[in-house]
């Protein structure tokens, strides 16, 4: 092939591909989420300030779901991860390990605790590492209560952290990603903008350079975790952070970290920081 | 019967001179554009075979990410690649076998993966389990499943 047929091509590829583009047109923009008729949501907002060249707006998933998923989110009669929720509520409650405390003795009522979610993960100086909602909960069975810590990904821990989530809904996820948790916040951009697997397929190559795009049936969102845990349609319970990384990095053929694994720490940090500025909206309904 | 004897003969000889020539993923070799001109087993194309191909998720899965006028009864199409209307037209055989066999030499940093290397891959997996592979890797389709891909893509010259 000649260098002028080779460069037509390559044109015409271009083309082709601007074609394509960002399925834009798809994205129900505008429309505004109110959980119960009082806690309004920002499910599109403008970008933290270090996305600003790539994003000119950053939508929570639930922009890209169909209008019967986004309904079940708006009265929490309707919405299944609130069952999940109300156990947490049951265990907050109860005492455990062998200091006679519950979560609530320290605590008083999960509202006390509205301002967790949207600042997690965060630098821990007394660890000395940052930490994740699950990390802080073992932390409290484990050093106040003398309990046996939930698993990191187990139902319990799930309900607890939904329960977390739940009442900081309507805040604006805010995540320092400078000062003691800048390495760490570093450490995620790389594995975000990795090419995992033998598919060789980033975070990024999904969730940044084709979010409004069909995937197979799949309509792709920015990949963001304002909404997380997760009420799934497919699994029918609430899901994790850590478990969402896993299946995306499972699904392009690669070898994937574990849950509660430093590298899923600090690409929840990073990724929580795509999210700055949009609400809390946990637990969220997705399919 | 004497032709048909020979005949036989020379579908075995055929047989057995395809595999001992096929190309394995990590001698062939490209042009300064990512093209690769030589068949990688030395036999046609059966662009039947390609369409089935391009639509099974179990092998090239293309049309995930690429919508085909031509493929419209197939579920599901994607939009994260172009469409493949035209595209028989827009490369040549040697340019297809290129992008397919390696795009990022097409398309450097490119979201499409690679369909014939078995190298070169951070964590690879073992297929879609999560854990780590169990020996070697194959690559995702084989060296005749390419040149089936290429002689089906070659047949969209229609936009
Ligand atoms: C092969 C394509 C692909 C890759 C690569 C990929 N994802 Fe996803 N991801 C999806 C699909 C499909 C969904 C479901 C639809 C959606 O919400 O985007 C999804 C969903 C998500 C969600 C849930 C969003 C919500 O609102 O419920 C998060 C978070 C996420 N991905 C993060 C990531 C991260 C982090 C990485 C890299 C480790 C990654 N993804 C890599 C395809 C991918
Ligand atoms: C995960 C997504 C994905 C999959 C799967 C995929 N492709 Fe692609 N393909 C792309 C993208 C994206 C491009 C555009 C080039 C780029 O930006 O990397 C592309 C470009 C191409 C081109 C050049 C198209 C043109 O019009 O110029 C051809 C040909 C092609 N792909 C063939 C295939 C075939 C055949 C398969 C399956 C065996 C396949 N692709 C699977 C994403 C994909």
């Amino acid at each position: 092939m000649t260098n002028k047929v080779l460069l037509g091509s390559v044109s015409a590829a271009i083309f082709a591909v601007a074609a394509a583009g960002i399925g834009l047109a798809d994205i129900r923009t505008g429309a505004s989420l109110v959980i119960n008729g009082e806690i309004p949501i920002v499910t599109e907002t403008e970008p933290p300030e270090f996305l600003q060249d790539v994003f000119p707006e950053i939508y929570s998933g639930w922009v890209f779901r169909t209008d019967e998923t986004r309904a079940m989110e708006e009265d929490d009669f309707d919405n299944p991860g609130m069952l999940y929720v109300e156990q947490g509520i049951e265990a907050f409650n109860t005492v455990m390990g062998t200091e006679g405390n519950s979560c609530a003795s320290c605590h008083d009522a999960p509202e006390s605790l509205a301002n967790v979610r949207p600042t997690y993960p965060q630098w821990d100086e007394a660890h000395g590492e940052v930490q994740t909602v699950e990390m802080q909960i073992i932390e409290c069975q484990t050093e106040r209560m003398g309990a046996e810590p939930y698993g990191y990904d187990s139902q319990q821990m799930r309900n607890m952290a939904s329960l977390i989530a739940s009442v900081g809904r309507g805040q604006p996820v805010n995540v320092a990603i400078d000062g003691p948790a800048a390495e760490t916040w570093e450490a995620g951009r790389e594995i975000y903008y990795t090419q995992f697997g033998q598919l060789e397929m980033s975070c990024a190559d999904c969730h940044e350079r084709n979010y409004g795009n069909l995937i197979r049936a799949d309509h792709l969102s920015q990949g963001q975790i304002n909404g997380f845990p997760t009420y799934r349609l497919k699994n029918a319970n609430v899901n994790s952070v850590h478990n969402r990384f896993r299946g995306c990095i499972r699904d392009t053929r690669g070898e994937t970290f574990a849950v509660g694994s430093p590298e899923f720490i600090a690409l929840e940090l990073y990724v929580a920081s795509r999210g700055n500025g949009l609400s809390v909206e946990g637990p969220s309904v997705r399919n | 019967m004497k032709r048909q004897m020979l005949l036989a003969a020379g579908i075995a000889l055929a047989a057995t001179s395809a595999q001992a020539d096929v190309i394995a993923p990590d001698d062939v070799v490209m042009n300064e554009y990512g093209e690769i001109a030589e068949s990688l087993t030395g036999q046609p194309g059966d662009p039947a075979r390609g369409l089935e191909i391009l639509v099974s998720r179990s092998e090239g899965n293309c049309i995930a990410c690429h919508q085909a006028t031509a493929l419209e009864e197939y579920p599901w199409h994607g939009e994260v690649g172009p469409s493949f209307d035209g595209v028989g037209a827009r490369w040549d055989e040697a340019a297809l076998r290129g992008i397919i066999v390696n795009a990022d030499n097409m398309f450097p940093d490119s979201v499409m993966p690679s369909f014939y290397r078995v190298s070169g891959y951070t964590r690879p997996g073992n297929a879609f389990t999560g854990n780590a592979p169990e020996g070697p890797l194959d690559p995702l389709l084989s060296a005749q499943d390419v040149e089936d891909v290429v002689a089906f893509l070659m047949t969209l010259t229609e936009y």
